[in-house]
């Protein structure tokens, strides 16, 4: 790694259209080297498109592009020291595995000795090993994925890119892999660069998440920015539920006269609520057990919001409880609007 | 319930309809051998191998027989890599009038050989275009392509995108991802198109009548026999060779492309 303010990805509003359909629309963007950087959003808000744009599958409509500080508008996707991880691994089933992951070096001319040695080395390093003669329909789906991060890594990429690499697991792998996906980063000190729709994800493993909507990145900031400090009423009900109150509600629960997102872990219920600085009454309309949390759905000043009880803390519907939160609890937004 | 009656009805007509298509073939094969050079007596009088001699010694049988192997070879190579391009084109491209496209290309198939080859002899007048080994091979060409288009074509569609862009991404160009990623997934499916064209094209005679000059391919050869009848038995010689040159290559294709889909379905 050499100094921390090199920048490995920059676009500057970058645009790109199919037909009359505006998948990206003036994107600004500075990802830094060495970085873990998700790009968060529901399908059809860009986040694939930017990666196939930093791929190079994909050319921008207008705008400028920059890996490592070089120009990379009309670069082929093979002319990049750029590697993919894709969303359906694409292994070729031709192939075994170890030919798989020494693809992109057979492809440059490296002896098959050599690029035999560093295809191994690149499947201990996800730790897949004694499986190189298999064909990728003999493995299971978290062994492909396997091979998939091995063959892009084995080319040493600059960036590399996943898109929603997870996303075919079961919750388990899920879970493993991206244990995984830290520890690599780690190890590796590489830029990845990671495309997925599960909050959840993001916010665990990023750096810094940028949240995609309609084309647009409406914030960029780290997991805990994004999710205590939501920008927007779209980032606050994306990241993670949250209740978003409009500027008339949000008085009434001691904010200021603005879009005002209050988390529901923040609400506190019974004796819990008798510290705070905000404390109102409130009815208990509903509650679904969830293993660890109560799910509470509270009637406050006529309105109603989620809340996060402890599991031990069951209440029957209809109850008046008193409930509370922190000042600080209260995060005014910028605005309502969905991409603004 | 099926009762066994109609079973029974159902396999003997099926019996029936197998020995009404394969007897005369049969017959044919027994002709080959007969001693008896002038007529289909039957039972032959008696079996020789003296007609593969007589066909052999032939050399207007070479001549005929070599222009249809070359005609055949052209023709195929002709529709591999036509058929392989308009199949990439057609299954990976979303276009205007793509569909129109892909009907206009499957056409010469189901059109009757006759329009095709009328339609192609006014072409060649048109153009001044003298016939030819060449107007012979552009006949054949027309359905060739078809069969060939046909199996590249469904092969392409079962073949992910993304396999393509992994090999770009890898950092291979375009000759090395069609080398070694499309071509071993298209692979059989382009050598049974190929053997399918090949053998359609080695036994075609209506669009070669519209089509050829003073040349005679195998099947025209044979066509003029029974008109002139000269040694019986050598035309029957030539059937059999003919037989044997199509069936070959259309059940390797068949082996091919059953092989075909166990693989890709596997890889599913």
């Amino acid at each position: 790694m050499t100094s921390p303010s090199t920048t490995a990805v920059l676009f500057q509003n970058v645009t790109r259209h199919f037909g009359t359909v505006r998948a990206v629309d003036g994107v600004d963007l500075k990802i830094e080297q060495g970085e873990f950087f998700a790009m968060l959003g529901p399908s059809g808000s860009g986040k694939t498109t930017c990666l196939r744009l930093i791929a190079g599958f994909e050319q921008p409509t207008a705008g400028h592009i920059e890996i490592f500080n070089e120009t990379a508008e009309g670069l082929a996707p093979n002319r990049r020291d750029v590697n993919t991880v894709f969303q359906d691994y694409a292994l070729f089933p031709h192939m075994t595995v170890l030919d798989n992951v020494a693809y992109g070096l057979m492809v440059r001319g490296v002896s098959r000795p050599d690029r035999e040695r560093r295809a191994r080395e690149a499947l201990s390093l996800v730790r897949l090993e004694g499986m190189d003669a298999r064909r990728p329909a003999q493995l299971s789906g978290g062994q492909r994925q396997r091979v998939a991060l091995a063959r892009a890594l084995v080319n040493r990429p600059k960036v590399l890119l996943l898109d929603e690499p997870l996303g075919a697991l079961d919750l388990k792998l899920r879970e493993d892999m991206q244990e995984e996906l830290r520890r690599l980063h780690k190890q590796l000190g590489l830029t990845f660069v990671f495309v997925t729709h599960d909050q959840g994800e993001a916010l665990s493993m990023a750096d810094r998440v940028a949240v995609f909507n309609q084309g647009r990145i409406v914030q960029v900031g780290t997991p805990e920015d994004i999710y205590q400090r939501p920008t927007t009423r779209f980032v606050a009900e994306f990241v993670g539920s949250s209740n978003v109150l409009t500027p008339d509600e949000a008085p009434r629960f001691g904010g200021v006269s603005h879009w005002t997102s209050l988390r529901p872990e923040a609400i506190l219920i019974g004796s819990a609520a008798e510290a705070m600085d905000i404390r109102q009454p409130a009815e208990v309309v509903d509650q679904q057990f969830q293993g660890a949390m109560r799910k509470t759905l509270l009637k406050i000043n006529g309105r109603e919001v989620w809340s996060l009880a402890p599991a031990a803390q069951a209440l029957e519907a209809g109850r008046t409880v008193t409930v509370g939160w922190a000042q600080g609890a209260l995060h005014a937004m910028k605005g309502e609007g969905a991409h603004v | 319930m099926r009762s066994e009656g109609s079973s029974l009805l159902l396999k003997l007509s099926a019996l029936g309809g197998l020995v009404f298509l394969h007897g005369p073939l049969a017959i044919i094969l027994l002709y080959a051998f007969t001693t008896e050079g002038k007529s289909y007596q039957f039972p032959p009088p008696g079996l020789t191998l003296q007609w593969f001699a007589v066909a052999w010694n032939r050399p207007d049988i070479w001549a005929a027989l070599t222009l249809s192997v070359n005609v055949a070879l052209i023709a195929t190579g002709l529709a591999l890599v036509l058929g392989t391009l308009a199949a990439a084109a057609l299954s990976r491209t979303r276009f205007w009038g793509r569909d129109n496209v892909s009907l206009l290309l499957i056409l010469p198939l189901a059109l009757p050989g006759i329009i095709t080859g009328i339609a192609l002899r006014s072409a060649f007048n048109l153009m001044d275009l003298p016939y030819s080994v060449f107007t012979i091979v552009l006949g054949h060409a027309t359905f060739c392509i078809v069969v060939v288009y046909n199996n590249a074509v469904a092969r392409f569609r079962r073949l992910s995108p993304s396999l393509v862009e992994a090999s770009f991404d890898l950092g291979a160009d375009a000759f090395q991802t069609f080398r070694h990623v499309v071509l071993p997934n298209i692979g059989t499916a382009l050598l049974a198109g190929g053997m399918l064209a090949f053998a359609l094209s080695f036994d075609e005679v209506i669009v070669t009548t519209f089509t050829a000059g003073q040349q005679t391919t195998l099947p025209i050869w044979m066509l003029n026999e029974l008109v002139r009848p000269r040694d019986r038995p050598v035309t029957n010689v030539v059937a059999v060779l003919v037989m044997a040159v199509t069936f070959f290559p259309i059940l390797a294709a068949y082996w091919l492309t059953r092989e075909g889909e166990h693989v890709a379905g596997g890889s599913r």
